[in-house]
């Protein structure tokens, strides 16, 4: 019976992935003279409704609608837990670092988060984190002191980053919904490779490599942290034997391209999706596309701002949903 | 005991009514669904999932039509409802195919014409190949009713 009750919600995203961009009108973009002639053909598409002609205000209201059109389709949002608890470790970074560094009043909190940025910005400045779920309190007082005692913003990132990652993982297994459980268990484990191999860049002790990595299913995070310990090749042959083999060829020219890769990848994986009618995935899906699309947007109005030729623009191009 | 056969018989049609009518009202519930979440974001697409919506719907009628036939066949309606144990038996399974056909072929119908409604939302230009799939279940729906039509209606002629 559960898997009728999204059947309303995803006969209303059919409606609205028309209006999702499309690998043509990313050429459109692409082929813009100008700028100003890409947020034309932008604001043509329904971007920017209030007028804005900042980036950033523009795609941050993007997020704000495919957000608050999920909270008019589905009344239990916790099923989204896995796409917003990034957001609420974010919040808990800026909330320790603005407390270290004594300030107050606007922060760059980011929105969509299962907890409110004012509660996570409360538990901080008290020192309770009684406020803060259960599965945040202990890597927030950790981090909190670890930043308050040392001044290492790396170490309080690392110790964040790292829950973040674990409470994600936890809520894939607990995910009765396959595609969320699967997504769950690529982005930690994907993460846990970026992080391996920005540890073998900078030089990092193993010790603090292994204490990094986040556990998931498709990888040995000690083979991995043993490999970041040698080098790029070491990773890369390690990770010839797992499920992320095919990722190998682009870690091998840059992490850029590697990311690239983990993202086309993951909308290849969400693609079929659009066929599906009852169940909550593709409503994820839908997130995910807005997200990816969120990204590519800016990637080009950044690139064509900065004056960046569009070869390297084209080259950091994620493949679109529909 | 010779009452025992008016039971079977009026158990195998009121199950005919109720399974198919249950099967329907579950398949049109959830086109209905998917259709109103499809009007929601476009009210021009109305009439094209409408008919979508309504083809689960069907069964119900036909449980229904089995039922009323059974129950003129044993008296129930009027005339002698001197059925024995024996034909009451045969009623009954008589009914079966619509019973267990009428029920699932709605519900697998419904998700048939959800899947056609999100065609339909994506391109409106195909709804008349959109009613093709939904409409391909159906066939097993009319093969049960047509089999179970003619078993109520030849158990009169049994002597039993």
């Amino acid at each position: 019976m559960a898997e009728e009750l999204y059947t309303y919600a995803v006969a209303r995203i059919r409606s609205r992935e028309l209006l999702l961009l499309n690998s043509d009108f990313i050429e459109q973009l692409m082929a813009a003279k100008s700028y100003e002639e890409c947020l034309r053909l932008l604001t043509e598409k329904g971007w920017g409704g209030k007028g804005h002609t900042d980036v950033e205000q523009m795609l941050s209201e993007e997020r704000d609608k495919a957000w608050a059109l999920m909270e008019e389709l589905v009344e239990d949002m916790s099923v989204f837990d896995i796409l917003r608890y990034p957001n609420d470790y974010q919040n808990l970074k800026t909330a320790i670092k603005l407390v270290y560094a004594g300030k107050e009043g606007q922060s760059p909190f980011v929105r969509h988060g299962t907890v409110d940025s004012a509660t996570i910005m409360e538990a901080v400045q008290s020192r309770d984190f009684s406020l803060l779920p259960e599965r945040m309190r202990d890597p927030a007082g950790e981090a909190y002191e670890a930043l308050m005692h040392t001044g290492d913003g790396q170490l309080c990132d690392r110790i964040v980053d790292k829950a973040a990652l674990e409470a994600i993982h936890q809520a894939g297994t607990a995910q009765d919904n396959e595609f969320l459980g699967r997504y769950a268990e690529q982005t930690v484990a994907q993460a846990d490779i970026r992080i391996a191999v920005r540890a073998w860049k900078t030089g990092k002790s193993p010790e603090w490599t292994r204490n990094a990595l986040a556990a998931c299913d498709t990888l040995d995070v000690e083979a991995l942290a043993g490999a970041a310990e040698s080098g790029l090749e070491e990773i890369c042959e390690y990770l010839r034997h797992t499920v992320y083999a095919e990722g190998v060829p682009e870690l091998e020219k840059s992490l850029s391209t590697f990311e690239l890769w983990c993202d086309n990848h993951l909308i290849r994986e969400i693609r079929p999706e659009k066929y599906h009618s009852f169940t909550v995935s593709p409503l994820a899906a839908y997130l995910l596309a807005r997200k990816n699309e969120i990204k590519t947007v800016r990637i080009i109005l950044l690139g064509r701002q900065n004056r960046l030729s569009k070869e390297s623009i084209r080259e950091r191009i994620r493949e679109m949903y529909v | 005991m010779e009452n025992m056969g008016v039971f079977f018989a009026l158990l195998g049609a009121v199950l005919a009514a109720v399974m198919s009518g249950i099967g329907s009202a579950r398949g049109v519930g959830m086109a209905g669904e998917a259709a109103a979440g499809v009007v929601t974001e476009d009210p021009s697409k109305f009439g094209k999932v409408l008919i979508l919506q309504l083809l689960p719907g069907t069964q119900g009628i036909y449980g229904l039509l089995i039922a009323f036939i059974t129950l003129t066949q044993i008296g129930i309606l009027g005339g002698s409802s001197d059925v024995s144990l024996y034909k009451g038996l045969l009623y009954f399974i008589a009914c079966l195919p619509m019973i267990f056909v009428g029920y699932w072929s709605a519900i697998r119908q419904a998700r048939a014409a959800v899947a056609s409604i999100a065609m339909v939302a994506k391109r409106p230009d195909q709804s008349g190949k959109a009613i093709i799939f939904p409409a391909m279940v159906e066939t097993y729906a009319i093969l049960a009713l047509l089999i179970s039509i003619l078993a109520v209606t030849g158990i009169g002629s049994v002597n039993i």
